[in-house]
């Protein structure tokens, strides 16, 4: 009988009953975008600030971190000299390690490089060159038997590329800064050769020409293979890049970072288990030893902010949005209960009693409310891919956990909007809707 | 403490106007009561009150034994529910329910759906064929009889009809006070209100209500034995109900 009359009533008052579905689904599917993008938009922000680089970096023991650029300004010397010297360098075959570590779904991205010194051009029109080898997709079995495939360009997302990125199955194919490939006269598709440090004559690719707005437009990237054979540094490389996902760094992981030996059992566990990008940090370590990892912290830090801000308007848009929706239907459930206000006082002089009345409108009300709001939720998953992609670029996920919050903002919106409709229910006495005075 | 509805001194005061003023009547189980008076009298008021729509300014209402000043709004909700069948003026069909279900409706509310119990009461009112039919196709005294219908359901004590005949023709007329006729044989108290004698003419005992004021209360010399008269004239209304139907 209940739903008779539930379903019954339904069918009248067709439009005034699509509009209460339409604003629940217009709220719903709001707020379902923006609790999807809010709950991707780690990762995303996180994408989006990749554009400043990784945020950690691994070098070895032996090596400072602004060793690096400067060794090359005269000393190609040393370099090779110390390619005995193991402490300089990272064996290329352990850097799947990396991706061990406890935080390893929060390693996104690393790329190991190699620099080193090319000659271009005879006799007085001869000019040096960096080569950087690099991985550009590098596929890596994990002893746990999983594959990951990693490499450079999400490391250099802001990087614009004509033609095609590197490839580590084109041995000799490589990326023209764009300086370089003006002042040698490269196009996509040119052959050109340089001699190595050992003088040999090595020819080379034009795959693609970048341009990052950096030191990278003066220099060319190739594989590591290539840049190990022409360095002669078999299987080594100078430096990891890692971009990570981490949590914002707070006292702990301040107290940490400057010594994680004066924590407590169980602040260390804390820390430890925590995305802080000095835990990361600390685990990479603990997997390369003979490394050190520093992290890029302006970056990092800024990343972690900047995530928490826009998840903090998001959720105030979603509550704001919700509350408006609210507002709308209280405006039609109440016009909708004054329109029956015969209807309703005849149930009660039968006997209804006020939470019986309430039950059934709010049972009306509920029903077009979940119809609406599904239909906003599956509105809102298009909407949230539609803001992944044109405001982040890439797809946004919608997680799961976004539908128990669906029915929960239905469920909300509703009784909060139905609260002055079941005021004007308790105060409606049916004597003076029934003998039309 | 016999009478099934007991009113001493009600008044029911709306600002500077009294609507009803010191009212005291005693009606005894089975009694069929005509109120009479002109508009503006307190006859819809005084309904209101016996039916447990609304309380009086001063004064006590007794009814069944219960003292209605000492119950809770809810609690009033229940006697209402339990005990009064409400006939109106306007019918006050759900639109969006068939005969049926806005009978079933009544049940829904005291306790629980029959549907079988439900068509039995329509083919009381002689309307077993129109029972799948919205409100809107049917007539006004087809709308009164499921009103009717809808009242009787839960075997009140206590029916209360607040000008049932004032929207009908005279057949239609006929026809429901055929059907209270019925009831009052059955042994149901009844409360009228209408303008028309010919209909006051029905009950046992007729008041008249003045500017609030009781005026008048007599009983009817037909209709103070009209008990055993109206059961016989059952057999006969019986034919004319069908015969209406037809006409309807
Ligand atoms: N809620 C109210 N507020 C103020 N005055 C009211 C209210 N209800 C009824 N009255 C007044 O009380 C008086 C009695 O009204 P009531 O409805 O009982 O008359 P009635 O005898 O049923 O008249 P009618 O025959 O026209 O139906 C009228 O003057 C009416 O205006
Ligand atoms: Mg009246």
């Amino acid at each position: 009988m209940f739903w008779k009359m539930v379903t019954g009533a339904l069918r009248r008052q067709k439009s005034k009953r699509l509009m209460v579905a339409l604003t629940v689904g217009l709220g719903v599917s709001l707020a379902t975008a923006m609790l999807g993008v809010m709950f991707d938009v780690g990762d995303k922000v996180n994408q989006e600030l990749k554009t400043y680089g990784a945020n950690l970096t691994v070098i070895p023991r032996g090596a400072s971190l602004a060793g690096d650029k400067y060794r090359f300004e005269g000393e190609t010397e040393d370099a090779s000299a110390g390619a005995e010297d193991a402490e300089n360098y990272l064996p290329e075959d352990e850097l799947y390690k990396i991706k061990m570590i406890f935080w390893a779904f929060n390693v996104v991205d690393f790329a190991p490089f190699l620099a080193t010194r090319l000659t271009v051009g005879e006799g007085p029109e001869a000019r040096e060159v960096v080569f950087n080898g690099t991985w550009f997709n590098k596929t890596l079995e994990l002893p746990t038997g999983d594959k990951v495939t990693t490499g450079v360009m999400p490391l250099k997302s802001w990087w614009r590329l004509e033609g095609e990125p590197g490839s580590d199955d084109h041995f000799d194919g490589v990326m023209v800064g764009r300086n370089l490939a003006a002042e040698l006269g490269l196009g996509l598709g040119s052959v050109f050769t340089a001699k190595d440090a050992s003088g040999a004559r090595r020819s080379m690719l034009t795959r693609g020409i970048i341009e990052s707005g950096g030191d990278e437009d003066d220099e060319i990237f190739g594989t590591l293979a290539f840049a190990q054979a022409a360095a002669g540094l078999p299987g080594l490389a100078q430096k990891v890049e890692v971009s990570a996902l981490t949590t914002p760094e707070n006292d702990l992981a301040r107290r940490a970072a400057a010594d994680p030996e004066s924590l407590s059992r169980l602040e260390w566990d804390a820390w430890y288990c925590t995305a802080y990008i000095s835990s990361i940090a600390y685990q990479i370590e603990e997997a390369l030893p003979g490394t050190r990892v520093k992290p890029v912290w302006r970056v990092a830090e800024s990343e972690g902010a900047i995530m928490q801000k826009t998840q903090l308007l998001i959720v105030l848009l979603t509550v704001l949005t919700l509350l408006c929706s609210a507002l709308a239907i209280s405006n039609l459930v109440t016009a909708n209960i004054m329109e029956r206000s015969v209807e309703i006082g005849l149930m009660k002089a039968l006997g209804a009693s006020n939470l019986a009345v309430s039950l059934l409108i709010l049972a009306e009300t509920l029903l077009v409310a979940f119809l609406g709001g599904f239909v906003g939720y599956l509105a809102g998953l298009g909407l949230a891919r539609f803001i992944g992609i044109s405001v982040f670029g890439s797809q946004v996920v919608v997680k799961t956990v976004v539908i128990p919050l669906a029915v929960l903002m239905v469920l909300l919106v509703t009784l909060l909007g139905s609260l002055p409709a079941l005021q004007a229910i308790l105060k409606l006495k049916p004597t003076e809707v029934l003998h039309g005075r | 403490m016999a009478n099934i509805m007991e009113i001493q001194n009600v008044s029911k005061i709306y600002g500077p106007l009294k609507a009803l003023q010191d009212v005291s009547l005693s009606v005894p189980p089975g009694q069929w009561l005509a109120i009479m008076g002109p508009s503006g009298s307190g006859k819809t008021t005084l309904m209101n009150i016996i039916g447990c729509l609304d309380t009086p300014s001063l004064g006590e209402v007794i009814l069944d034994g219960v003292r209605l000043s000492s119950l809770k709004p809810g609690e009033l909700t229940t006697i209402r529910r339990e005990a009064i069948g409400l006939i109106f003026q306007q019918f006050h069909l759900v639109s969006y329910l068939t005969a049926l279900e806005n009978v079933m409706m009544a049940q829904f509310y005291h306790s629980l759906v029959d549907e079988g119990e439900a068509m039995e009461a329509l083919e009381r009112v002689g309307l077993s064929d129109r029972a799948r039919h919205l409100p809107r196709q049917l007539s006004g005294g087809e709308q009164q009889r499921v009103c009717i219908a809808r009242a009787l359901i839960n075997h009140p004590k206590l029916l209360l009809a607040d000008e049932p005949t004032g929207n009908l023709d005279e057949i239609n007329e006929k026809l429901v006070m055929d059907i209270l006729h019925k009831l009052r044989g059955g042994g149901s108290t009844i409360v009228l209100v209408t303008h028309a004698p010919e209909v006051a003419a029905h009950a046992d005992r007729v008041i008249v209500l003045e500017h609030g004021k009781l005026a008048e209360d007599r009983l009817n010399e037909r209709g103070g034995d009209a008990g055993p008269l109206a059961a016989a004239g059952l057999a006969e209304s019986e034919g004319e109900v069908g015969g209406a139907k037809m006409a309807s």
